[in-house]
């Protein structure tokens, strides 16, 4: 045999008996779903519990837990080699028995250094954890070979730079990765990396045009870049054992292709976000031609799973304390999306997206991954009543519209982080966190000023002097205002991704994307409840400033009642929906880089505490410090009628003018679900039916009584896997900062009296 | 146009009758259950004048929810047949305008021909036994018992569905023999669809400290599984002995 006919030989023992299309010609994994999908409209009643080996597997994840734990949050860091995709040999949790392997370092738990993103995050990360970096390898990063942080700072103007300090644009991604970025890691199993090399230097020779300008030399540039990447990635899976030049040739193949894929990923950038994508019902095409096959049985196929998600529950990156202030809990948002419907009308769920779900049992419950799944009426009853039902018992699953959604991504999206849909290996965002709009309400009343330090951080317009807050003079004020931070953000957010592209490119990630891509600029609100609050006290009760000797109101009396957000009541309900619009078509007006479309997000993951520790009195009675309602939720306690009406005021706000998500995070104490487990099951099923046929975008579904939490607060000893939703992913609720868990226990729960 | 006087609303309730719920919350009570958890709802002048438009355009936004899960409207209290009048006319309302289904949270101290108005729109009566003696119940709620089990006699004659509701109080009204002439009392009613024990608890007592009242229940622990199955059981052995007689 030629080497020619060897190698269509492999590719087809790879593609055997699936069914032929126009994914075997180009890099078209929707395709392949398409057409070979086994779409599963039954019960939970085939799954199967851990084996032996994934149990003693799990207990030595869980021991490193613990010592992790116990030794303040980190356990050990390489602090002599910064990572790549190649840097470190291979490591193990215990070979004999995984079925998946690989880990970051050369050994599980062990967090590598990442400086690529910024250097001085990692010395600060270091040090508070107790590891020092030596000097040679920060000299690397100083004195040599400058980082995205480095570069932002270099173009940072005198303004961004204020109103980063102010808090009035915060969760920046300007000294790490930024992430939200979805590498297509199926394309590694389906066409092994030969495939994608040659098509990628296809794309690159098409680029040798006439004019080769920056965008071309950019571009060409890059695909240098993925090709060279593609090709660590290889030598990568070789440490390992593996030659994944092609297709994987059954299922094991094809679970550990994908994971080398994000493996790459997640040694070469410590994102924000490091989301995973849409790759269950993929991998149950291989599963089930196993079974048919007769060389896979059911335990082994949940083995797989059980252990893939193992590994997906182990992803660790090194950050500094004050980030996990912000983002609490060491999330590293491995997004799962699951389910939800093809455009064909069949359905995605298959019976991958239960054992993904069930890994929640044969492991426990677990923030990581971020489990999402993608909700539409349509979806089988089976499928249905089992989230329900994984949700009851905990609380790790989040539900995003997959009937909002489809028309606008297709079916073959998934989600970035906690509500950022986007298709797979065709769109990506250029991750923006968010700016304060309660913050920049007060600015609006103090002419510019922060009620906090004194500073003029906003444009210096009249302060609002009378004695009583007027509602047109203050929208006034307010509007101006806003579209000053529009601008100021657009353009901040401009100078970091430009500096990401140019120090800290993800080359694995971008190699698994086609050539051409949608961007889109994803800005973001914190503080809508606030705000909206804010707005209709001004407007229907009296609201008298309290003023500084420097004229600043510090805090306001309020007369009267208002309505609040939350209540399923109009008159505040359209506050919050013209915000939302108003300021997303400020930021509309301005250009971004790369001619991204600008989006923006309602979500504050658990910044909500921090951003509320910035901002000073509002005029809706919330004191100086205190937590913002996190994501799009109305106001702890103020949503007075029940979950129905709480729902119904979020699923308001329109979903075209946030096409980066809108995030609600609920939380309902068992008994409020009804008396029996059937029924409390078809209750959540029938209440989400509901609210997403309203057109809402994000649900996290929390089930348990607040005295739980207290408990675990007081005891975390006994909750080491008790898990909450917070806004737009999960958490190991006893990882939160006390105040955090404050917040958590301080929001509304529906039901309870 | 009618107004009722209204404690508060919940839009998602799971517990007061099948699927989810609506629940007013009617404002006013003649009993004085030292359980009460919810004892500013007392006051007969208290509470919220709502227009019955104003009640149904709350109820109306939901309705999809109500009726896909196979619930519908509650009215609870308070004592929702203080009001009959309002309620009726509410229950007529919702069952013309969205088919609703209908149900009366109620502890009985009403007369069954007083209301049978409300009671012939109302498709489900939740009736709460409070104590089946009559000098424990005086103790308990401050009233004699009998006009409550004379509207459950009432229900049972005009074929009325019902579910019986019973909160258990340990040391208040656990007594082996009460929980057997309880059981034997229902036994012989028809129309029971279900009988309900509602394990005592304690989370009402920040009421009762904001309204500035002595919580009379002070120490008194909730019922532990055991007791609450303990109680289900002698309830079922009455229940089992008068349908003996029948």
């Amino acid at each position: 045999m030629s080497v020619i006919e060897r190698e269509v030989q492999t590719v087809q023992s790879g593609w055997r008996s699936f069914k032929k299309g126009k994914w075997q010609k180009e890099v078209n994994v929707r395709n392949f779903i398409d057409d070979n999908i086994n779409p599963y409209l039954g019960r939970e009643d085939f799954l199967q519990g851990a084996t032996q080996n994934t149990k003693e597997l799990w207990d030595i994840v869980s021991e490193l837990t613990k010592k992790e734990r116990d030794n303040g949050g980190v356990l050990d860091v390489d602090v002599n080699t910064p990572s790549t995709i190649v840097s470190h040999k291979p490591g193990y949790l215990d070979k004999e028995k995984e079925q998946i392997v690989g880990v970051q370092t050369d050994a599980p738990f062990k967090r590598s250094i990442q400086p690529f993103g910024g250097i001085r995050m990692m010395i600060d990360a270091c040090e508070a954890y107790g590891f020092k970096m030596p000097e040679e390898v920060i000299n690397i990063f100083n004195g040599i070979r400058k980082t995205h942080n480095q570069g932002v700072f270099d173009a940072y103007t005198s303004e961004m730079r204020a109103a980063r300090k102010a808090g009035i644009i915060t969760g920046l991604p300007d000294a790490y990765g930024r992430g939200r970025i979805i590498g297509d890691y199926r394309r590694v199993a389906l066409y092994g990396v030969d495939f994608l090399v040659n098509q990628k230097k296809q794309e690159l020779k098409q680029l040798e045009l006439d004019v080769i300008d920056e965008d071309v030399i950019r571009l060409r540039e890059e695909l240098s870049e993925q090709i060279r990447a593609l090709g660590e990635l290889k030598v990568l899976a070789e440490m390992h054992g593996f030659d994944i030049s092609k297709p994987a040739n059954n299922a094991k193949e094809a679970f550990q292709w994908v994971y080398f894929g994000y493996l790459a990923a997640i040694k070469e950038q410590n994102g924000a976000a490091m989301s995973l994508g849409r790759v269950s019902s993929f991998l149950d095409i291989y599963i089930e031609r196993d079974l048919a096959e007769g060389s896979l049985t059911e335990e082994q196929a949940q083995e797989l799973v059980d252990h893939f998600v193992m590994k997906l529950r182990i992803v660790k990156f090194l950050r500094t304390p004050d980030y996990n202030d912000l983002f609490s809990g060491d999330p590293t948002w491995v997004t799962e999306s699951i389910g939800g419907m093809a455009v064909n009308g069949q359905t995605r769920v298959t019976k991958n997206s239960f054992r993904f779900l069930h890994t929640l049992y044969n492991l426990g419950a677990a923030p990581e991954p971020n489990l999402t799944v993608l909700w539409s009426e349509k979806l089988p009853e089976g499928f249905k009543k089992y989230c329900a039902k994984v949700s009851i018992e905990t609380s790790s699953i989040q539900y995003e519209n997959d009937d909002l959604m489809r028309p606008i991504y297709g079916d073959d999206y998934g989600i970035a982080c906690c509500v950022s849909a986007m298709e797979i290996g065709k769109q990506m965002q250029f991750f923006g966190a968010r700016a304060n709009l309660a913050k920049a309400l007060l600015y609006a009343i103090n002419g510019g000023k922060d009620e906090k330090s004194g500073a003029q951080v906003g444009p210096e317009y009249p302060a609002i002097s009378g004695e009583v807050l007027d509602y047109a003079e203050v929208m006034k004020r307010f509007k101006p205002m806003m579209e000053w931070l529009a601008k100021l953000y657009m353009n901040t957010l401009n100078v970091i991704h430009y500096m990401h592209d140019k120090y800290s490119y993800e080359r694995i990630e971008m190699a698994l994307h086609d050539r051409d891509i949608l961007r889109t600029m994803a800005c973001g609100i914190a503080g809508l409840s606030v705000a909206a609050d804010s707005l209709s006290a001004i407007k229907y009760a009296k609201v008298k400033p309290i003023r500084n000797e420097n004229g600043i109101a510090v805090d306001f009396e309020i007369e009267g009642e208002f309505p609040c957000y939350g209540n399923n009541d109009d008159r505040v309900d359209q506050i919050a929906v013209e915000l939302v619009e108003q300021f997303m078509s400020m930021i509309r007006k301005h250009k971004a880089y790369r001619n991204a479309m600008p989006t923006q997000s309602v979500l504050t993951i658990t910044s909500n505490v921090v951003y509320g520790k910035k901002t000073g009195t509002t005029p809706d009675g919330r004191k100086a410090g205190e937590p913002f309602a996190p994501g799009a939720n109305p106001m702890h306690g103020r949503d007075k009628k029940g979950a129905l009406a709480s729902l119904s005021s979020v699923a308001k706000l329109p979903y075209e003018h946030s096409l980066d998500g809108i995030s609600n995070t609920f939380s309902i104490v068992p008994k409020a679900l009804g008396k029996e487990p059937e029924i409390r099951k078809s209750n959540l099923v029938s209440m989400m039916d509901g609210y997403f046929g309203s057109n809402a975008h994000h649900l996290n579904v929390n089930v348990f009584d607040r005295e739980q939490l207290i408990d675990a607060m007081d005891h975390p000893e006994n909750y080491p896997q008790l898990t909450i939703r917070v806004s737009g992913y999960a958490v190991n609720f006893i990882k939160l900062t006390r105040e955090q868990q404050l917040d958590v226990i301080n929001r509304t729960f529906h039901g309870s009296m | 146009m009618l107004t009722g006087h209204i404690h508060s609303l919940e839009t998602f309730g799971t517990v007061d009758g099948p699927g989810i719920r609506f629940v007013l919350f009617m404002q006013g009570c003649l009993l004085k259950c030292k359980y009460c958890h919810n004892p500013d709802t007392w006051n007969l002048t208290g509470g919220k004048d709502m227009h019955m438009e104003e009640v149904l355009a709350e109820i109306e936004p939901y309705i999809n929810y109500y009726r896909s899960s196979g619930g519908g409207l509650t009215v609870s209290g308070g004592e929702a047949t203080l009001q009959a009048h309002f309620v009726a006319e509410l229950f007529r309302e919702v069952k013309q305008r969205w088919e609703l289904h209908t149900t009366l949270d109620t502890n009985g101290y009403n007369e069954g021909d007083k209301i049978k108005d409300l009671l012939d729109v109302t498709d489900l009566v939740l009736l709460d036994l409070k104590h089946i003696d009559n000098e424990k119940h005086i103790e308990l709620t401050g009233k004699p018992n009998e006009r409550m089990l004379h509207m459950a006699e009432w229900l049972s004659e005009h074929n009325k569905s019902m579910w019986i509701r019973h909160v258990l109080v340990p040391g208040i009204n656990d007594d082996e023999e009460d929980l057997l002439r309880l059981g034997q009392f229902i036994g012989k009613l028809k129309g029971v669809e279900k009988f309900e024990i509602l394990p005592y608890h304690q989370m009402g007592i920040y009421k009762w400290e904001a309204l500035n009242w002595k919580y009379p229940l002070e120490n008194v622990p909730s019922p532990t599984d055991e007791e609450v199955q303990r109680a289900y059981q002698l309830v079922e052995d009455g229940r089992s002995q008068s349908a003996l007689q029948v």
